[in-house]
Formats: structure tokens, sequence, C-alpha cells
């Protein structure tokens, strides 16, 4: 990461710490029923949505998942489109209609959070193939998790892309749970990433809570596809901090492993030192970060609030255009 | 004017698409030299190439999810599936992602793709490579469904669902792909939405589309010989519907025929049946027949393959039960 500008640096704390305060403010809404149905933060996943959306450009496509909000604040997504879409109004990202699972944005270049485990990964083929035609250079993030390593569309779809040298990058987050299932339990090889070799692509196997790895070992993928050297798969390691949503007490889970991740690789205050022990920011730095962006999400939460509802009328005459 | 077969009305529908509008692009299976399992794109390999036109391992679900992703980022692919039977593997890219993205983005997304597949039966090969699913796709909110009986509609049809900004099911039927029918040399389209009548009458409508519109041809015939006079309405697009022109027909016949190929329980088949009624029951001198499959999965012997699905006798039997009334 030695190449990286101390303003990127800066800019990557900065999305970590928007995503880690978004979700938590997520969470609170939900726990007081502003936000219902379903919601999957990603607490302690930040350093993979951030590492792997820095190291692309904003030409360049994603594909993500339920899990899904930190992918799009670090594709640079509006907090307030973003909450208000979450409390269900009109002015939300998807009109009220989607939720958390549906968030996109074509000038994002990001292609949509899914509701379906695995539902994204044959998409991100598609968009491959729109790169590879376009022969312009951009790249596709696919994101998905452990458990969708195991459907079948990751076979189908990791194959394919293979096949046709798509500019692919296969991002699993082995966040360790599919709902409750740990994922040393439900994959039958060592590592995800050792999937990568039945597809005659490269597989990394990194710690996904370490941002520069994340960064620097997508950047490479991206690079390696740009050239038109075909798809990578990278198994980045986490933890889920909570349960599968925040009314899942996690009661599967070690609390020893729980405790471990929580203290000793915490993305985001890794990051932090990181960046104080280089000298780039001090401690006034942070605290002025925290403001910003807590006056951020304090005024989304306002703005989604203060919006409107979706029309009844409106939604009855667009029933009939379906 | 010329006649052409099925599936040259095809080929030339996507021809001219693709000669109009680079971002037209095909993937499926065996669609390379092979030419797709009926043909219907013999020689396209070489005038495209691998680029536009891509041959694809056996990955359905894949290929419609290649489908829908390139449909989001700027392309019009056409995403073959050979047979309809083969839907089943990639049900989750057609009914839960591609049929809902436009919508639950709020529009920030849309999926222009066409997915031609083929059903039916007749050809002797058994109960997975048979069915009528077609009921399946019209009950999903979010997805066109066009299945085109003849030349002239095949082609029409298929240029206005390759310029549609929705994803469009495009079902043919595997024994009317050499038949021929008359097709313009000019350039046309057909919109979706509009019915066709196949054949003018007074005493009875009957609806049918896809194959079964030949069939009922063939009962309109032999009925002709009785003094009965049907009027055929084919409604060419199942998803849009133009209940209208059924409704219309019936006001003016006062009796109904429906009929399916697909099996009758849950079929589309059984829902004109209940839009008539609730729309136009007054209109009704007797109750609406359904002529449709049986429920079975379809058997491989000949002559129990063609005891489950109708034929222009079955149609000409119940025209006359509800002509008698």
């Amino acid at each position: 990461m030695t190449n990286i500008s101390k303003e990127a640096k800066i800019e990557m704390l900065k999305k970590l710490i928007e995503i880690r305060r978004f979700e938590e403010k997520t969470v609170q809404l939900y726990q007081t029923a502003k936000i219902w149905g379903y919601l999957h933060p990603s607490l302690g996943q930040e350093a993979i949505a951030v590492g792997a959306c820095s190291a692309i450009t904003g030409d360049d496509y994603i594909v993500s998942t339920h899990r899904g909000h930190g992918h799009c604040i670090a594709k640079g997504a509006n907090l307030n489109l973003m909450m208000a879409e979450l409390l269900g109004k009109a002015t939300g990202y998807c009109k009220g209609r989607g939720g958390s699972m549906h968030i996109a944005d074509t000038e994002l270049k990001m292609l949509g959070a899914n509701g379906i485990v695995g539902g994204g990964i044959p998409i991100s083929v598609g968009a491959g193939f729109s790169c590879k035609m376009d022969g312009n250079g951009k790249v596709v993030i696919c994101f998905f998790g452990d458990g969708a390593s195991n459907n079948g569309v990751f076979h189908e779809s990791l194959n394919m892309a293979s096949v046709f040298k798509l500019p692919v990058i296969y991002i699993c987050e082995n966040n360790l749970y599919a709902i409750s299932m740990c994922s040393r339990e439900s994959v039958a090889c060592k590592n995800v990433g050792d999937r990568a070799s039945s597809y005659g692509m490269p597989g990394y196997i990194i710690d996904g809570n370490d941002l520069t790895e994340v960064y620097e070992t997508v950047k490479k993928a991206a690079d390696d596809a740009r050239k038109g050297n075909g798809p990578s798969l990278i198994e980045a390691q986490t933890y889920r901090w909570g349960g599968h949503h925040p009314n899942d007490p996690g009661a599967y889970k070690d609390k020893e492993e729980a405790d471990y991740y929580k203290k000793e690789k915490d993305p985001v205050v890794n990051f932090k030192k990181k960046l104080m022990a280089e000298g780039i920011i001090t401690d006034r730095d942070i605290d002025k970060f925290e403001d910003e962006i807590k006056k951020m999400i304090d005024d989304s939460v306002k703005f989604a609030e203060e919006s409107p509802e979706p029309e009844l009328d409106k939604f009855l005459e667009e029933v009939k255009q379906i | 004017m010329r006649e052409i077969e099925y599936r040259e009305a095809i080929r030339e529908a996507v021809i001219e698409e693709m000669d109009s509008d680079e971002k037209v692009f095909l993937i499926g299976e065996d669609i390379g030299v092979y030419g797709g399992a009926f043909r219907a794109y013999k020689g396209l390999i070489d005038k495209y190439g691998p680029e536009r036109v891509i041959n694809t391992p056996i990955s359905e679900a894949a290929i419609i999810g290649a489908g829908i992703g390139a449909a989001l980022t700027g392309y019009r692919p056409i995403a073959e599936i050979m047979f309809i039977d083969f839907t089943t593997l990639t049900m989750d890219q057609i009914v839960n992602q591609a049929a809902k993205i436009r919508y639950m983005t709020g529009d920030s997304l849309n999926v222009p793709l066409v997915i031609r597949t083929q059903g039916g039966a007749g050809r002797g090969v058994a109960a997975q490579h048979s069915q009528s699913l077609e009921a399946w796709f019209y009950h999903v909110p979010g997805l066109k469904v066009v299945m085109p009986a003849t030349s002239y509609d095949v082609k029409g049809l298929l240029k206005t669902a390759i310029r549609d900004d929705n994803p469009v099911m495009f079902i043919e039927h595997k024994m009317i792909y050499l038949n021929k029918g008359p097709v313009p040399e000019e350039e046309y389209t057909i919109p979706f939405g509009k019915a066709d009548i196949k054949r003018e009458g007074e005493d009875v409508t009957i609806f049918a589309y896809s194959n079964m519109v030949f069939k009922s041809l063939e009962a309109a015939g032999e009925l002709q010989k009785d003094g009965i006079s049907c009027e055929i309405i084919d409604p060419r697009t199942l998803v849009p519907l133009d209940i209208e022109a059924i409704i219309s027909s019936v006001k003016k016949t006062g009796r109904l025929v429906v009929v399916s190929e697909a099996c009758r329980r849950g079929s589309v088949a059984s829902d004109i049946s209940a839009m008539v009624t609730e729309e136009a029951f007054d209109f009704l001198d007797a109750p609406i027949k359904i002529v449709a499959g049986l429920n079975t999965p379809i058997p491989y012997n000949s002559t129990l393959e063609q005891a489950s699905i109708p034929h222009a006798a079955d149609i000409v039997k119940a025209v006359k039960e509800i002509v008698k009334k």
C-alpha cells in the first residue's frame, strides 16, 4: 500500500467509519421498529467493502448481496437515499419498493444487492460479458458469502466466467456463518479460495479484516482482469459480529471466537491505528471525522423520517403497467 | 407473398435486429456451428462470430444470469434455453431476478432480455422435454409471455421482444419450426397485447395459441361442414393479454371454447375462462368449455402421448356440446 496517497488512505478510513456508524444506526432503528422486514448489517466486515471498492474505479461494476449496505457506501451511495429506502419512503433508492436487500444505482455502477443467496453470482457473468464486449478495460466485482459458495450457481458462474476469460473478481466474504451454519462445517474443502483451482483461475485466501491486504489483492486481480487474463477468486476471511439479523442472538456462535474478532481483528480500529502509527492522522482528526459522519447519518435519518410514504394511488396505477 | 419456415422467420428477425443494433447478441447452448437445437441460428456464428453468438457450457442459470447482467449494463441479449423444461434449472434467475429487478430497484435498473425457449409435446421426447409451462411465467408479475403460432407472428413479435426494455419469455413450439407461412419481404413488427383473429366466424369463439391455433383451424374446417361458424382468437401474447378482443368476440358469438396444450390444472386456459365469466357472463349463451392437456407427465409411447394433448377432434366435440345449447 506504499503507493497509495495519504489522502486516499484517509478517504478509506472515513468510509470504514461511515459504514460502521451507518450500520450501528440501522440496528438502532430496527430495534425501535423504524426499520422493519429484514436487516443484515455488515458490522465487522467493513474492510472488504472499502478495500475492494477503493481498488477499482467509478466506472467498474459491483454486484452485491443481502448484507450489502457496506458495498453501497463504499461505492459511493448517498446515505439519505439509503436511509429513506430502509424506512420504506418514496424518496429512497428503490422508491420504497425494495428495502435493505435491493438497493441499486446505475450511476454508481452498483448492480444491486440481492435477496437470494448466490443470486448475484450469475448476473456478474453477464456484466463481465458486457465489459469484455465493450473492450474498454472495465471490471466487475461480485461479492458473495461462504454460504453462496455452496450454491450451484457458484459453480456454473465461475466456470463460465473462466471459460470466456471475463473480467470478474469474485470476492467471497467468509464471515464464518450462513445464518447459523458455520462454514467450517459446510464447505467441503479447507478454504473457499481453494475452489478456484477447479475453475482454472487464481485463488487468494486473505485476511478480510486487513484493509491493506484486501486492497492490494483486489488491485492485482483487477489488473489481471483488465489485461484480459480472466477472473479471480478471493476468499476474504472475516467475521460477522452480530447474528444473521439484529433479532438473532447468535446462540450457535462461540463466545471466545466473537471476543477475539471484536478485540483483535476490528477492521476499523486496526486501520485507524495503522494510519496513526504512520503519522497520517491524529486523535483530533478522528474526532473530526466522527463528528462529520455522525452529522451525515443524523441528517440521513432526518431526511428519511421527513420523506413522504409512497402514494397508494400511484402504486395502483403502476401495477397496471407491470 | 413468399412463404418461409417458422424457424427461418426467427432467423430473419434475429439477423435484422443484430444488424440494426450492435448491442443485440445471442447466448445459449449449442448455438454455434450446431445452429441451435432446431437450427434457428444456422450460420449465425459465421456471420457474427463468437463474440455475438456465445456458445456456452450447459449452465442454464448462468446463461440467464449472463443475459440479465449484460442487459443491466447496456446490452440486449437473447438468451436461449433449449427446452422450456430446462427453465426449471434457472427459475431463480428468471423469477426472482429478471422479473423483479426493475420494480424492486425503483426503476434504477431494467432488464431488456429475451429468453427464447420452446415447449410442447408430439415428438416422442417424453416427460422432461415436452412440457407446456407457460402458466408458470404467466403467473409471475414482471414477465411478458409471447407464444407465436405462425411465421408472420414469430418474426414480428421477436423483433418487438428484442426492442422491449423488460424481460420477455418467448415461447415457441417444437412441432411448428418447419411450418411455412407468408412473411413479407419488407420490415414489420407486431405490438404486444394485440390478438389476431385467425379465422372469423359467428357461432362460437375459440381461444387458442401456439400449436393449438392449427388444431383449432382444423377443427373449424370440420365444423364448417356442419354449418357451425367458428371465430378463432389467437392472443399471440399471453402477457400482456388482449382480453378486449376475446370479450368482444364472445359478445358476438355468445359461446367460448378455450384451448390449451398445457394441462388444465392451474392453466392459462382456466384463467381466461374465469376472466370471461367475470367480464361477459351476461353475453354467454352456454357454459365455457376448456379443452386442455391431461394432468399427466407427457408419456413416451406415441399413442399415450397423443392421448395426453388436445386434437382437432376434441375441439370439434367441445364446440358441438355448447353449440347445441
